[in-house]
């Protein structure tokens, strides 16, 4: 075993306080900006501050992390987004109940 | 190499229709997703469903995979007859992509992957295709993300070898945890996933966080809550007691007349991060055992001398 150190990576968290812009959004997630467009006239993800020009929109890291399971979700279970829009918004329900219940055990 | 059991594997019969095998997948699809399932084993058990499906999803392997499979059982040693697929005709559109994040196995690897079945064009479909990017959970502790961190990972990352074959490679990171990372937040590393195949970039590595369960703190989002016991005279009468907390002990008021199951909050004392979590307090009160026969006459004591009912909001 080489005993030489290996840099130590820093990743980007993504949260609430992460910016991405459409491009970046569409890149991470592999996908076109018309389907990013689509997440956000479906709701699934929100630009921040909801400004009008899609020029102007930014995506917080929750958005990258919804943005790809919904995709997953739709090639995967054949959902259509509507459908996958609900799985997203039950199984972020489920994990703050998960908690809870985790607390109150 | 073993044989796989297709049918076996998605619980269908060798003569269910096309439907009943779609409606199947489906079915374990929804149970075994490595998005919605909490399985430990979920991710292994898509895949491997995932390669049954493409198989028997498709009329044209799936008469290939039932002619070659007629006399072999799940597990059974098995090596293709050369030239085992010809006379079958092939409209391609295989799934061959076996640099992307999930990889199939050797056996169907030998059947329909590289130079065999594939021959189409290839095209990426479905989870296992879905591009170079990684995907790895880190346990972290709580101390962890309240002082922030640097861990060693270890992945296992397929690759293909000069042959052509499909090898695991271990392979070892060094991560920083920052500060204040969350439950279930994901950390984004750019451009260490799987390397592109011909001209494509090289994937992100996406690494979840995941907290070790505390033996007593809970985490809720930036929420730290602990349940302290404190005695019946420290919750009736108030006073300083000692808490722990993840940067330390401090100690706290405890107002004279609290109930069990008060909360009390040290406010900023969760996990920090542009808005620091709180830490939350429930008082437990915890009884002293009536062993002694000076631990009975106390008791005895207060049953006679505290005229009280704890039912009386029950109306007995």
């Amino acid at each position: 075993m080489p005993t030489t150190s290996k840099p130590i990576l820093s990743g980007l968290i993504l949260d609430e306080n992460c910016r991405l812009t459409l491009d970046e959004i569409s890149a991470a997630c592999s996908v076109h900006t018309e389907y990013i467009i689509e997440l956000v006239d479906e709701g699934v993800v929100e630009p921040v501050g909801k400004p009008r020009e899609q020029q102007q929109w930014t995506f917080t890291g929750r958005s990258l992390v919804r943005a790809r399971k919904a995709r997953r979700l739709q090639q995967d279970l054949g959902i259509n987004l509507a459908g996958a829009a609900l799985v997203l918004d039950m199984m972020e329900e489920i994990e703050r109940l998960r908690e809870r219940l985790d607390r109150l055990g | 190499m073993e044989f796989r059991d297709y049918y076996e594997l998605m619980g269908v019969d060798r003569n269910a229709t096309q439907d009943e095998i779609k409606r199947a997948y489906r079915k374990l699809a929804r149970k075994y997703h490595p998005d919605i399932s909490k399985e430990p084993d979920a991710e292994a058990k898509f895949k491997e469903m995932g390669e049954a499906y493409e198989v028997l999803k498709d009329p044209e392997k799936r008469a290939a995979y039932d002619q070659l499979g007629k006399n072999y059982k799940a597990g059974q040693d098995f090596t293709p007859p050369p030239g085992w697929d010809a006379g079958f005709e092939f409209s391609g559109g295989g799934f061959g992509d076996a640099g992307g994040a999930g990889v199939f196995s050797d056996f169907f690897e030998t059947l329909f992957g590289q130079g065999g079945f594939a021959r189409g064009e290839r095209q990426a479909g479905g989870f296992h295709a879905r591009g170079q990017d990684h995907h790895a959970k880190i346990l972290i502790d709580l101390e962890d993300a309240m002082h922030g961190a640097s861990r060693t990972i270890t992945l296992q990352v397929p690759e293909i070898d000069s042959q052509g074959h499909v090898r695991t490679r271990t392979r070892t990171l060094n991560v920083n945890i920052p500060r204040g990372v969350k439950q279930g937040q994901q950390i984004r590393l750019a451009g260490q996933g799987a390397p592109g195949i011909g001209q494509g970039g090289k994937g992100d590595l996406y690494l979840e966080i995941e907290f070790k369960p505390h033996s007593f703190y809970h985490i809720e989002g930036r929420d730290i809550y602990l349940d302290l016991p404190v005695s019946p005279w420290e919750a009736a009468l108030g006073g300083t007691v000692k808490v722990p907390t993840p940067t330390g002990t401090v100690d706290m008021k405890i107002p004279p007349g609290s109930a069990s199951g008060k909360k009390m909050r040290l406010k900023g004392r969760g996990i920090p991060g542009k808005t620091a979590g709180d830490f939350y307090v429930l008082l437990k009160i915890s009884l002293p055992n009536a062993d002694s026969d000076r631990a009975k006459a106390l008791y005895e004591q207060m049953k006679n001398e505290l005229n009280f009912n704890p039912r009386r909001n029950l109306g007995v």
